[in-house]
Formats: structure tokens, C-alpha cells, sequence
């Protein structure tokens, strides 16, 4: 294909919604899903006089995570107006920042095929969102709803150092997760907390100059945007090879037919007369507090799965599905330390775990059973004095009813016996039971001893110590 | 009972009045809408009124009455009618900004400087006419028509805000609220013959102004006194959280130094006052000249030391007006787009001519032209050359009034206006037009507070003299003007 | 700089102004008579403003993330020129003609 001769150059522009409460610049909720327009004030609808206020929260969020991705926080940055129409823009105007923004000069590190590759982020700053335009709703008109007009973001340029479609979605996926683990916000493409534009250019391997490039917007997944660049990709491969001019445009994907059409945009039509908002002064942050964001940060996702990887001896994989939020390596890791066991931890967490917050919806820190219980019910299996079995019996019952692993083990009798006269019993009634398998294996068939445990389990209901049944019957058969 | 001399009386005596209960809030409301019917105020008179409603304002007079009852005294300005320049919201009446675009809109929320005034007892009667937008020095671009001077009905009240500034002059309130951008209450207030104020910027909230030219938007006030413009003043002062750009500065007492001079024979001693070379050009009407030294000599005898100084950058302060607030308004305009409120044209038909007719037809010519204006200074190609040029020159600007307070001036004197009011349609051209803020727009570029009283009459037309101060300095600037005013006495009005 | 009427046309688009010919003219000649006497500001030695480290003192002020909204004592229907289940209605968007608009 003609695209081996050619480079794919992109360039992502990710726009992050803050999780704060109220507005960037009013105090609003800025709740998801309320009735429209139900979150408005003078303010966020623009109304003649009302002027902006910035929320404090919407900053320390900023910056978290401009010094978790690695960038210099100014002490000193400017807001500026971007000036153009559109009915869900009520000011007329978006207040962001322009040639002074809150942080620069930082970088993500992410997989490739071919190792570790950073990617330079060239900035990154505050912004107000926009509202919502609702085309389809009502024939012949655009219904506007302002609830999230003023909701604060973060808009995160990379440098266009991505290679490939998958380093873009490789980006993409290490993004969100170092902000998933600050909680600095949501990071839902399909709710719109993460939104992503693409600009994409491609140029003969080798050459140093860039190509022209295009934007590429409306993805509304990660997969999307690896398939949009590829699309965008092939397009300009192919004409470059008719040897064709790429023309600076807009592209609009679309999903469902799985190509990019150009969005009719006059040359030019864009100026935003960029000029430094004068409602609001400077951004200043001092010394003291920087530091404080500074310290503040938790342990990022690279940083502690090379730990885990480190101090727990599991699997690359188990690694990187409990590294995958916050909370649930909290979990996993105080599991883990509690018992002393994280390969049993990460299996718990991995399985029953996980299965029980799907089916219930709740969320981690909702669940009954915490990582001191789970421990101990770990403790209780590896110590023999439950079966693997029972043991899950036990955890559905603890997230019933909240109660610790030994209690709910001794109210439900499904503490291993191992008391000897008991086992004994039962390994009479089975024999009794099963005349042919028991005279087979009395008689020396030693691969049957699997399938007498077996039936000893099931007449037990489970709570016979495995171990004990098979030496006893060994002793039985007079084997050692 | 109908008040004698009601159109000469303070707001600080009204106010007393009413706290004694030798008035009632009622009273002083039906005094206001009679002197206003006497004087013609409305639409086919003098045209200073936009909006009122007495039944509204006879509720609040009697809501205000009850609440003193309870309280068992009344606020400062307890009583005293306002008027309220129609860029500043209201609750109640409409707020249009003299514009067809925002015809018929109330707005739902309140001004800080008018709920700081009714929490002292001030009851809002009237919104008054103005230029659209706050943008002209004439108050002949209203979409409603242009207001007339009261000294002299063919002539203008001069603007942006001439409505309030006018029902001052004629006795309908003793005080109003106007705002100044480049000069909007100054001016007005030395056409009209009248005292005008306008604070350092950030010292009143802007929260409820309709936004001009955010940098440089005040709202100031407009009385028959310095006394009660520094009483209503001292009240709206102070930080607002709902305005970024408020100060915390303290609002120190405007009164109590002049109050405590009131009685001194040289109430000026000590002071140094400033008389700026560039503010005296050649061609100065010199009848204005004239008043000007009489008022010189007045502060020279009330104590003051007098010198003068140079301000050299003064000249450019047109120029750079005209770059940065129609750039900024340009900004601040494009919210009236016929969506969420005010006027939306029936003639469009799709979302572009939504805008586009709406807009067309909304704003008048002198809006439309600053729009056009900012709008190419910020364009791409031209922001550095103007807007960004303008804003460094404008810096010098500030540094010529910081060099001359910082030698020592606590304030400096100046005459207000070229000119005495000219007549409705006497200017033309725009740029002529954009000349008589000349005096002014360098104390709303710099931020230093600025006011205009009375200093005597040409040709029977009133003249305004300026006393500028530092940066929070209003106390030595109503210092100044308190004691020139009680110097020049019934001579300021002749 | 001379403003031209492709510089007035472009400028009336992006205010979103219609300017019909006959004043274009008009309006042309303003803004160049207007604009000449900004020249005088080309002249001005600004450097030293312009060189002078921005490091403001203060910075804007901030508020609580829990602060409540401010009131309003009219609902957004009462002053909205057309709106319908809440939502502000205006003409329809045809996604081609006016979405080319939408900026990032």
C-alpha cells in the first residue's frame, strides 16, 4: 500500500471536564442530567451585567493534573476571550486562555509496540464548556440547553509526536487513566466528559518537514479515533500519491459509515479575535500553594504498576487491570498486605469482587466487604480452615449481610472439618455407599482416590478438609 | 403632603426628614412624579424618562415605610427617590440601554449599587434616557429619541448619561446614577450644571452595569451637592464578590474630612492642587478659561498650594479610547444576539439572519459603527498594531497621572468639557463628536476617580470644572470639591 | 492603514451586522477618518511599558466550589423570545450551512 512510504504525524487536542461541583464562573451546579435549563444563572445565560467569578476548585483541579502530566505551572496566566457565534455560546464569546496559559512543557509516556515512547504535551489550560444545541428534537428548530454552558474543562494539547493510530489510542487510554486517578474528572467519552480532536498529517518517511495538516473531530470513542486517523490517513496517502494538494479542512466522523466528510468551512472564517478577558484579572498562584498541589498528587498509573510489579508477584495482566482505577488498587494492595497473600488477593479482586460491584451497580467504597474482611476470609482458605468452595459461599455472604469471614464461616457451619471421627463417618457411609469405586480403590486403583474425595466432599456439603479425607482414605487403603 | 421646594432639597435633607417622620416615603415619591409631569420629563417632553411606574414606586415607598417601622429608624438615604441611568438593572422596571434590541426586557436580577442603595432607604422612580449602550457624549443616539437640556431645550444634555443628569437639573431627583466609560457622568453633569462622579475604577461593583468597555465601566453619581453624590457614593462603594474586578480596598469616610474642615477658613491648607498645561489648550472657549482661574484663585484662597504641571501624554488618550473600549464593546455586544432574551427579529428565517437581521436591527448607527470599529482592531493582522499598541500607550497614559501624585499633587483641576452643551444635531461627525470627552477619558483610561461640579455659567449655559485625584483617593477629591463649591457658592450657577 | 470595503464586509460578517452597499460607503469613509487619527499611536515609544515584567500582585479573586447560585426573580421563560419544555428554541441549524461555524 502506498501508505508505507509516508509517516502518519498526529497531534490530539483533549478537552477534559472538571468534576466540581458548581460552574467555572458562577455558582450553578454543574450536575449532569438536571431538566433543561434548570441549571442557569444570570451568569452562565449571559444576561446584560452579569460578570464572572472563578471557582477555586476548578483551579486546584487544573493543576493537579497539569503537574501530573509532567508540565511547569505558571505562576502568573491569563484569561482571554474567544470571540465567535453560536447559539449554545451565550456571551458570544468562550472565556479561555490564549498566549499565557496555566501550565506548558509537559509529557505522557506510553506503550508501544516497540517500548516505551513519551509524548510531549505542549499545554495545557482552563476554559468554560458550552451548551448544547439539540437539532432533532423539535421540526425545524434547534432547542438550547445552557446547563452546561460555563461547566469548567481543561483543554490538554499534545505535541504531534504520535506515530501511528495506536500510539494516538495508547495516549488516549494512559490519559484518562492518570486523570481517572487524580479525580480531577469522569473522563467518559460516551457522557462527554472527554472529548477529543485530532489533527493529523502525513509526509514521505524521512522528511522532516511536516505535511498539511487536517482536524478530524467528532469520535466519540477511543477505537473511533484510532479508526478516524487511519481513515483520515489513507485519504491523504492517496492523494499525496496523485500528487495532490492536502487542503487545511475540518473532517467530521462519522461512526456508523466509517468515513470522514468535510465540514464546508470557509477559509478564514475562524478569527477569534483573541483578547485578554478583562472581567476577570490575572491568574496567580503562589508559591505555597503549588507546592501543595504538588504534594498532593497520589501515585500515578506508571509509577505503580512498575511497584506492583515489584512487590507482588502476579501477572502483567492482573497488574494492569488492578492498576486500572484508584480505588481498586487501593483495594487490591491493602487486600494484599493484609493477608499476605497477593496472589490470592488479585484472583478475589478480580473475580468476586468485580462480579459483585456489576451486579449490584455499586460503587467500590459502597461495598460491604472491605479489604480487612476480605483479607481475613483469605487467611481462613489458605490456613485450611475453609475450602476454596465454601469460601465463596462465605464472601456472598458477607456482602449480604456485612458480617466478618469467621463469623459468617461459624454460623454457617461451613468451617472445614477436620475433626477425624466426623470424616471418618462419612468415609464409612461412602464406602458403603459406593461398593464397586471403594472396593476398586481398597484394592489398589489409586486414581479413584480423586473421585472418593470427591463424593466425601459432596456428602460433607463441602466443609470435609480435602487433605485430611485424602489421608485417611490413603491410611485406608494402607498406602503411605 | 406635598413637599415645598421639593427640587432644591438634598437627599441628606429629604433623608432626615423622612427618618424624623416629618415625611413619609410616600411623600417624597409623589413629589418626584409630580415635578417630573410639571417639567415635562416624559417622551414628548423632555425625554429624560424612559421608564417609571408610580404605582411600583408607591409600593416600594410604602414597603419601605413598614420596614422603618419595625426597625424603628430609616437608612441614610431614606425616602429619597433615584434615578437610575437604563444601563444599570433593575428590578421592576425595564432595563433597555436606550435600545431597540433590548426592548421590553426586565431583568431578573438586581444591580449591588442599587440593592446597596435601597438597603439605605432609596426608592427607585424612574430609568433614565441615555446614548444606546452608554456609547455617545450627547444622549442623541437613544433608539427613543434624544433628551433635552433643561437650561435650554435645544441644546443637548450632553452623555452617555444625559437622562439622569438632566432630571438632577430640573429637579425631579436629588440624586441618579449614571456610568461613565469615557466621561459618560462628567460630561453630562457640566452641561446640565450639576455635580458628577465618577470613582477609581474597581471602587463600585460592576455587577448589574451593562458591560461597554469592561476596563473602564464605573457607575457614578449624579446629584445637586457634592455632598450627597459622596453620601450615595460612600454606599455603593466597596468589594462585591459577584465582580472580579472590585476592590478591597477600604472604603475609608468621603465625608468626614471635608465635615470637619466644613467650618476652617482654609479648609485646602496643606494641599497641593495641580493645573495640568495640556488641559489649557490654545483654542479653550475662553469663557471656560476664565471660569477656570476664577475657580483657581477660589482654592488658592481656601488654603491650597497651586501649580502647574504637565501630563504630555494627554493628546493621545482620544486615540487610545477610541481603540480599546469599542474593542471591548464589540466583545461585550455580541451577547445580544436575539436568543435567550430582548428583541429577535420576525423577519429571519434561519439562524444566520437570526443573528445578523436582529442585530442590523437592533442596534443604531453609533453602536453599529464601534462594533465595526473593535471588532477590525482585534481582527486578525491588526490586534498588535491596535488594540495591543493602544493598551501599552494607555499605560503611559496611567504612568503621567502616578508621576504627578507621586510628586506631591493630591489632586489636580481642570476644566470638564470644551465646550457648553451644543445644540441637538450641532455635530455631525463622529470623530467630532468623540473630541468633547477630551478632558475626561483620561481619568477612565489611568482608573483615577474624577468629578465635575458647578463653576458658572457661559452664555448661560453651565460649565463644569474637574478635580482628579490618585487612585482610592475620593477623600481628598471631595475635599477639594466640598470646599470649592461652598467657595464659589451662589456664583457657580450664574 | 487604509480600511477598504472587503475589510468593512469581512468585519460586518464577523459581527454578524448586515451593511447594505449604500452605506457601506459611508461607513467606509468613518472608519478610515477614524482610524487616521490612531496613527499617532504607530509614533509612540511604548517599549519600556511593554518590556515591564508582568507580575501582577493580585490575582483574580476566587470562590468556594460550594457556593449556591445566584437568584433570579424571573424564570428564564418569562424574558426567552421562544422556548418550549425549557429549552431555548430557535430557527433550525441545517448541520451544513451552520455548523461550519462551530469552533472547537
Amino acid at each position: 500500500m502506498s501508505d508505507e512510504r509516508y509517516e502518519m504525524v498526529v497531534g490530539l487536542e483533549v478537552h477534559v471536564q472538571l468534576k466540581t461541583k458548581s460552574k467555572a464562573f458562577c455558582g450553578c451546579s454543574a450536575d449532569f442530567g438536571a431538566p433543561p435549563n434548570a441549571n442557569t444563572c444570570p451568569v452562565c445565560l449571559a444576561l446584560p451585567g452579569a460578570l464572572p467569578v472563578l471557582n477555586e476548585k476548578a483551579v486546584e483541579l487544573a493543576s493537579r493534573a497539569a503537574v501530573a502530566l509532567g508540565c511547569t505551572l505558571h505562576p502568573v496566566s491569563v484569561f482571554a476571550r474567544k470571540n465567535y457565534f453560536y447559539p449554545d455560546l451565550p456571551k458570544g464569546y468562550q472565556i479561555s486562555q490564549f498566549d499565557q496559559p496555566l501550565a506548558t512543557n509537559g509529557k505522557l509516556e506510553i506503550e508501544t509496540a516497540d517500548g516505551k515512547k513519551q509524548i510531549g504535551i505542549t499545554r495545557v489550560h482552563m476554559e468554560e464548556d458550552a451548551g448544547k444545541s439539540l437539532h432533532d428534537r423539535y421540526p425545524g428548530e434547534t432547542a438550547i440547553d445552557l446547563n452546561r454552558s460555563g461547566v469548567p474543562l481543561i483543554e490538554i494539547v499534545s505535541e504531534p509526536d504520535m506515530r501511528s493510530s495506536a500510539e494516538a489510542g495508547a495516549y488516549l487510554r494512559s490519559l484518562r487513566q492518570i486523570l481517572l486517578y487524580l479525580r480531577v474528572s469522569d473522563v467518559s467519552m460516551e457522557e462527554g466528559s472527554l472529548r477529543v480532536d485530532a489533527n493529523i498529517s502525513a509526509r514521505l518517511k524521512g522528511q522532516k518537514e511536516l505535511g498539511t495538516k487536517t482536524e478530524v473531530k467528532n469520535m466519540n470513542s477511543f477505537s473511533g479515533v484510532e479508526r478516524a486517523l487511519d481513515f483520515e490517513f489513507a485519504r491523504q496517502c492517496a492523494l499525496l500519491d496523485r500528487g495532490e494538494k492536502i487542503s487545511q479542512q475540518t473532517l467530521l466522523w462519522d461512526a456508523a459509515k466509517g468515513e470522514a466528510r468535510v465540514s464546508r468551512t470557509k477559509e478564514g472564517s475562524h478569527d477569534y479575535r483573541y483578547f485578554p478577558e478583562p472581567d476577570l484579572l490575572p491568574l496567580v498562584l503562589d508559591k505555597n500553594w503549588i507546592n501543595e498541589i504538588k504534594a498532593s498528587i497520589p501515585e500515578l498509573p506508571a509509577d505503580r504498576k512498575k511497584r506492583f510489579a515489584e512487590e507482588y508477584r502476579i501477572s502483567s495482566e492482573e497488574i494492569e487491570q488492578l492498576t486500572s482505577a484508584t480505588d481498586l488498587s487501593d483495594y487490591f494492595e491493602s487486600a494484599a498486605r493484609e493477608s499476605g497473600d497477593p496472589k490470592a488477593a488479585a484472583n478475589w479482586v478480580m473475580g468476586e469482587v468485580q462480579a459483585a460491584l456489576n451486579i449490584s451497580g455499586v460503587s467500590l467504597d459502597q461495598l460491604r466487604v472491605r479489604p480487612a474482611d476480605l483479607a481475613q476470609l483469605i487467611k481462613l482458605i489458605r490456613d485450611g480452615l475453609v475450602s476454596h468452595a465454601a469460601g465463596k459461599k462465605i464472601f456472598a455472604r458477607m456482602l449480604e449481610t456485612g458480617k466478618p469471614a469467621a463469623q459468617v464461616a461459624h454460623d454457617e457451619s461451613l468451617l472445614k472439618v477436620g475433626d477425624d471421627s466426623a470424616l471418618t463417618g462419612w468415609i464409612d457411609e461412602v464406602i458403603r455407599e459406593h461398593p464397586d469405586e471403594a472396593g476398586r480403590y481398597l484394592a489398589g486403583e489409586k486414581k479413584l482416590q480423586g473421585v472418593l474425595v470427591g463424593f466425601v466432599m459432596k456428602k460433607s456439603g463441602g466443609k470435609a478438609d480435602p487433605k485430611r479425607v485424602n489421608q485417611l482414605l490413603m491410611s485406608r487403603a494402607g498406602g503411605g | 403632603m406635598s413637599i415645598t421646594n421639593f427640587g432644591s432639597l438634598s437627599a441628606v435633607a429629604l433623608s432626615a426628614r423622612v427618618g424624623s417622620g416629618d415625611l413619609v416615603p410616600a411623600d417624597t415619591v409623589a413629589a418626584s412624579f409630580d415635578t417630573a409631569d410639571a417639567v415635562s420629563a416624559g417622551r414628548d417632553g423632555l425625554n429624560l424618562i424612559l421608564w417609571s411606574n408610580r404605582e411600583l414606586a408607591l409600593r416600594d415607598a410604602s414597603s419601605l415605610a413598614e420596614g422603618m417601622a419595625k426597625a424603628g429608624k430609616g437608612g441614610l438615604l431614606a425616602g429619597v427617590p433615584l434615578a437610575v441611568k437604563d444601563n444599570i438593572a433593575t428590578l421592576g422596571l425595564p432595563t433597555t440601554c436606550a435600545s431597540k434590541i433590548l426592548a421590553g426586557y426586565v431583568s431578573p436580577y438586581e444591580a449591588t449599587a442599587i440593592i446597596r442603595l435601597r438597603e439605605e432607604g432609596a426608592i427607585v422612580v424612574a430609568k433614565t434616557n441615555m446614548d444606546e449602550f452608554a456609547m455617545g457624549s450627547s444622549t442623541e443616539n437613544s433608539a427613543y429619541g434624544p433628551a433635552h437640556n433643561p437650561h435650554d431645550v435645544r441644546r443637548v444634555t450632553g452623555g452617555s448619561s444625559g437622562g439622569s443628569a438632566a432630571a438632577v437639573a430640573a429637579g425631579i431627583v436629588p440624586i441618579a446614577l449614571g456610568s461613565e466609560t469615557g466621561g459618560s457622568v462628567r460630561q453630562p453633569a457640566a452641561f446640565c450644571g450639576i455635580v458628577g462622579v465618577k470613582p477609581t475604577y474597581g471602587r463600585v461593583s460592576r455587577h448589574g452595569l451593562v458591560a461597554f468597555a469592561s476596563s473602564l465601566d464605573q457607575i457614578g453619581t449624579m446629584a445637586r451637592n457634592v455632598d450627597d453624590a459622596a453620601l450615595t457614593m460612600e454606599i455603593m462603594s466597596g468589594l462585591d464578590p459577584f465582580d472580579s474586578t472590585s476592590s478591597s480596598a477600604p472604603v475609608g469616610g468621603y465625608r468626614d474630612q471635608y465635615m470637619s474642615l466644613a467650618t476652617n477658613p482654609a479648609p485646602l491648607e496643606g494641599m497641593k492642587i495641580g493645573v495640568p498645561a495640556e488641559y489649557f489648550p490654545e483654542n479653550l472657549d475662553p469663557g471656560i478659561r476664565q471660569l477656570c482661574l476664577r475657580s483657581v484663585d477660589a482654592l488658592k484662597s481656601l488654603g491650597a498650594k497651586v501649580i502647574d504641571v504637565k501630563m504630555p501624554q494627554t493628546p493621545l488618550a482620544i486615540p487610545v479610547y477610541y481603540i480599546v473600549a469599542p474593542a471591548e464593546a464589540s466583545s461585550n455586544l455580541a451577547r445580544f444576539d436575539g436568543v435567550r432574551y430582548g428583541f429577535r427579529s420576525e423577519e429571519a428565517s434561519t439562524l444566520s439572519e437570526l443573528y445578523s437581521i436582529t442585530r442590523s436591527e437592533g442596534f443604531g448607527p453609533e453602536v453599529t459603527r464601534r462594533i465595526l470599529l473593535g471588532t477590525y482592531v482585534l481582527s486578525a493582522g491588526y490586534y498588535d498594531a491596535y488594540y495591543k499598541k493602544a493598551q501599552a500607550v494607555r499605560a503611559l497614559i496611567t504612568r503621567d497621572f502616578g508621576a504627578v501624585f507621586g510628586d506631591g499633587v493630591d489632586a489636580l483641576f481642570t476644566p470638564t468639557t470644551p465646550t457648553t452643551a451644543f445644540p441637538i444635531g450641532g455635530i455631525t461627525d463622529p470623530y467630532e463628536m468623540y473630541l468633547s470627552d477630551i478632558f475626561t477619558v483620561t481619568a477612565n483610561l489611568a482608573g483615577v476617580p474624577a468629578m465635575s461640579l458647578p463653576i458658572g455659567r457661559v452664555g448661560g449655559l453651565p460649565v463644569g470644572g474637574q478635580i482628579i485625584a490618585p487612585h482610592f483617593g475620593e477623600a481628598a477629591m471631595f475635599r477639594v470639591a466640598y470646599a470649592l463649591e461652598s467657595a464659589l457658592g451662589q456664583e457657580a450657577h450664574q | 492603514m487604509a480600511v477598504t470595503h472587503e475589510d468593512v464586509r469581512h468585519v460586518a460578517t464577523l459581527a454578524r451586522l448586515e451593511v447594505d452597499d449604500a452605506r457601506l460607503d459611508h461607513l467606509v469613509t468613518e472608519l478610515n477618518g477614524i482610524l487616521a487619527h490612531m496613527d499617532a499611536l504607530a509614533e509612540v515609544d511604548t517599549r519600556e511599558v511593554e518590556q515591564a515584567e508582568f507580575a501582577p500582585k493580585v490575582g483574580t479573586p476566587v470562590r468556594s466550589d460550594a457556593s449556591g447560585p445566584l437568584k433570579m426573580y424571573a424564570p428564564l421563560e418569562s424574558f426567552a423570545p421562544a422556548s418550549r419544555d425549557g429549552f431555548v428554541l430557535v430557527h433550525r441549524l441545517s448541520t451544513h450551512e451552520d455548523s461550519e461555524n462551530r469552533a472547537p
